[in-house]
């Protein structure tokens, strides 16, 4: 809470001592001591990492620890960009945040703007309701559901087939079908929940507008064109920024669970290999070769976050720091 | 406003849009719903029905009886609530205190400490690095891996912050100058009012967990310490992941047996979620205001 100077003054009469740094830290020790705490927990499990991250430049050997590891300049980088890893990696992390950029951003903008058009409020709300649902379910179950129906005889292999003839097959085999199926998942878990940010956007648009833009005639595609969509661009302007500085951060959960080795051509991503080198699945452990790896993705993720924020902040009032 | 339609365009418009709707819904609820049926049926005749379900065939138990009887399940389902329950009480501690201590205005050095926390939402020294300090905090393959590593998701402390401060100022100005320390309008003021924020986050935190296997996988080894959802991954995955990174004892589990699995680690999430999905949302709407 700010102090007015009116507070200060009342509490500088009742002491009568002024605001020595004594009485200072007398009164407010419960936030310093919350301050120590907060930062031992920071500094422990987040900076100390950090620190941790001249691994990359070393061969790390646990009984010689971080510091007393021999150095070996850059080599494990070079050894990755000197890997077919390197591009596989790099592309397909690539590939899978771009297509996702295409096809699950815009998603819950289009969900948002038909769910606004419902005049049901029943109907509304129930829809809503079911849609946010996907969200709270694991993604193990998710993957899990998807290996089942995208299996030889599950519900889509057998749909596919039905309909339009398809073979039946174990679909996450498939290289040339991973990706659809990764980005199809991405949009029935999280295209419901990611909606409501826009629903709130949705909300803060005057009735008058709609009002008058029906006098001058619009009609559902008029109004949604000119009223709706220009209501909810600063918050699909952030998001999207934001969005695109985020493009090579790809977190592993999921690939790791749908992905197989039959894929990896397409499947396999950056966060995904430096699991699997640290922690030696289909080879050594490597820690100081993962680090590296995770490295080169850490400072690529924050000069292009910088670089979005810069944007974010040139373009429209919000920015993240 | 008038809801009169102008023109069958109109009318086909909304026709267009109530269709996507339902198709929105059918395809969100026919997984859930094909697996509940699915799991209550006769195991030959779910392997017949091709992944088409809509009302029971036949009716068994049989795959609830093996889930019931799978050597790590009901262990796995105990050490989930005992993650969840230290988790979510090492997490309110600390994320609502350190959001506390961060919303009081006009305290020297606030600004760089928050600089310092917010920065690591954009930088990290990633996985490796971090499994070393946790190794070297003799943390590998204890519970404390599962929830002292994430004590603090920096994300929810800021939401949390931002409703703190949503407090007026004279509020606690007022009780400053009746002598309250900073830890009385803690405890008197500012949690008492923002209950139903600190509820959001703990909610929050309370189905990150449930939900979370990545944690276990990099820190635990033993099967005896396995959350739910290694267990999940094993059973759900194991066809699939025989060919991969781990050896599974039994790689032809019954569909049916899976189905169960599912139905039994999802329905504590699926019997709450009408009653928390509103807060949820609210969570949403919160850390959408920028403070």
């Amino acid at each position: 809470m700010a102090l007015s100077k009116q507070t200060k003054k009342n509490i500088q009469t009742r002491t009568g001592s002024g605001f020595s740094r004594g009485s200072y830290l007398k009164q407010y020790w419960f936030i310093y001591g919350i301050f120590i705490l907060v930062m031992s927990y920071y500094v422990i499990f987040k900076y100390i990492p950090m620190y941790g991250v001249i691994i990359a430049f070393k061969k790390y050997t646990p009984t010689l620890g971080i510091w007393g590891s021999k150095w070996i300049g850059i080599r494990n980088f070079e050894k990755f960009f000197g890997s077919m890893f390197f591009m596989r990696t790099f592309r397909n992390t690539l590939i899978i945040s771009f297509l996702n950029l295409i096809f699950a951003f815009p998603a819950p903008i289009i969900f948002a703007l038909m769910l606004n058009e419902l005049r049901n409020e029943a109907f509304k709300r129930s829809v809503q309701t079911i849609s946010y649902l996907p969200h709270f379910i694991s993604i193990v179950v998710v993957a899990g559901i998807a290996h089942d129906f995208l299996n030889k005889n599950g519900t889509i292999s057998t749909l596919l087939n039905s309909l339009f003839g398809m073979e039946q097959k174990v679909w996450l085999n498939d290289s040339s079908a991973y990706r659809t199926i990764y980005i199809l998942l991405d949009i029935w878990k999280d295209m419901g929940w990611n909606a409501i940010i826009y629903l709130a956007a949705l909300s803060g648009i005057d009735v008058e507008l709609y009002d008058a833009a029906e006098i001058d005639g619009c009609g559902t595609i008029r109004k949604m064109l000119n009223v709706t969509i220009p209501g909810i661009m600063p918050t699909i302007i952030v998001l999207l920024i934001l969005r695109v500085g985020s493009i090579l951060s790809v977190g592993s959960e999921k690939t790791l669970l749908l992905y197989n080795p039959n894929t990896y051509e397409v499947s396999d991503i950056i966060s995904s290999f430096v699991y699997r080198r640290g922690f030696g699945i289909d080879s050594r452990a490597d820690y100081s070769f993962s680090t590296a790896v995770d490295l080169f993705n850490s400072v690529i993720n924050l000069i292009l976050l910088t670089l979005a924020n810069f944007l974010a902040r040139r373009y429209s009032e919000t920015s993240l720091w | 406003m008038s809801r009169y339609y102008r023109s069958s365009g109109e009318v086909l418009i909304r026709i267009i849009i109530v269709l996507v709707m339902l198709f929105v819904c059918v395809t969100t609820l026919y997984p859930f719903w094909y697996i509940l049926v699915a799991s209550f049926s006769e195991p030959l005749e779910v392997v017949r029905a091709g992944g088409m379900m809509l009302w029971l065939r036949g009716f068994s138990l049989y795959a609830y009886k093996e889930v019931f009887v799978h050597r790590l399940f009901l262990r796995s389902y105990y050490n989930t609530l005992v993650y969840l329950t230290f988790g979510v009480a090492t997490n309110m501690f600390m994320t609502t205190l350190a959001a506390y201590a961060l919303s009081v205005k006009g305290i020297k050095g606030a600004g760089a400490v928050m600089k310092v926390i917010v920065f690591t939402m954009f930088f990290g020294g990633g996985l490796i690095p971090t499994y070393i300090v946790v190794d070297s905090l003799n943390m590998v393959d204890t519970m404390w891996s599962q929830f002292v590593p994430y004590a603090i998701n920096t994300y929810n402390m800021i939401i949390l912050r931002t409703a703190f401060r949503g407090i007026p100022d004279s509020i606690e100005e007022a009780a400053t100058i009746d002598g309250a320390t900073p830890f009385k309008i803690m405890t008197m003021i500012v949690l008492p009012l923002s209950l139903p924020s600190i509820m959001v986050i703990g909610l929050y935190y309370a189905v990150e967990i449930w939900n979370s296997y990545f944690r276990a996988l990099i820190y635990i080894r033993s099967d005896t310490k396995y959350p739910l959802q290694l267990i999940l991954r094993q059973v759900l995955l194991s066809n699939a992941m025989s060919q991969q990174d781990m050896a599974f004892v039994d790689t032809n589990i019954g569909l049916t047996v899976k189905y169960a699995t599912i139905i039994v680690s999802t329905v504590p999430i699926l019997m709450v979620y009408p009653f928390i999905q509103k807060y949820f949302v609210k969570g949403v709407m919160i850390g959408s205001i920028k403070g």
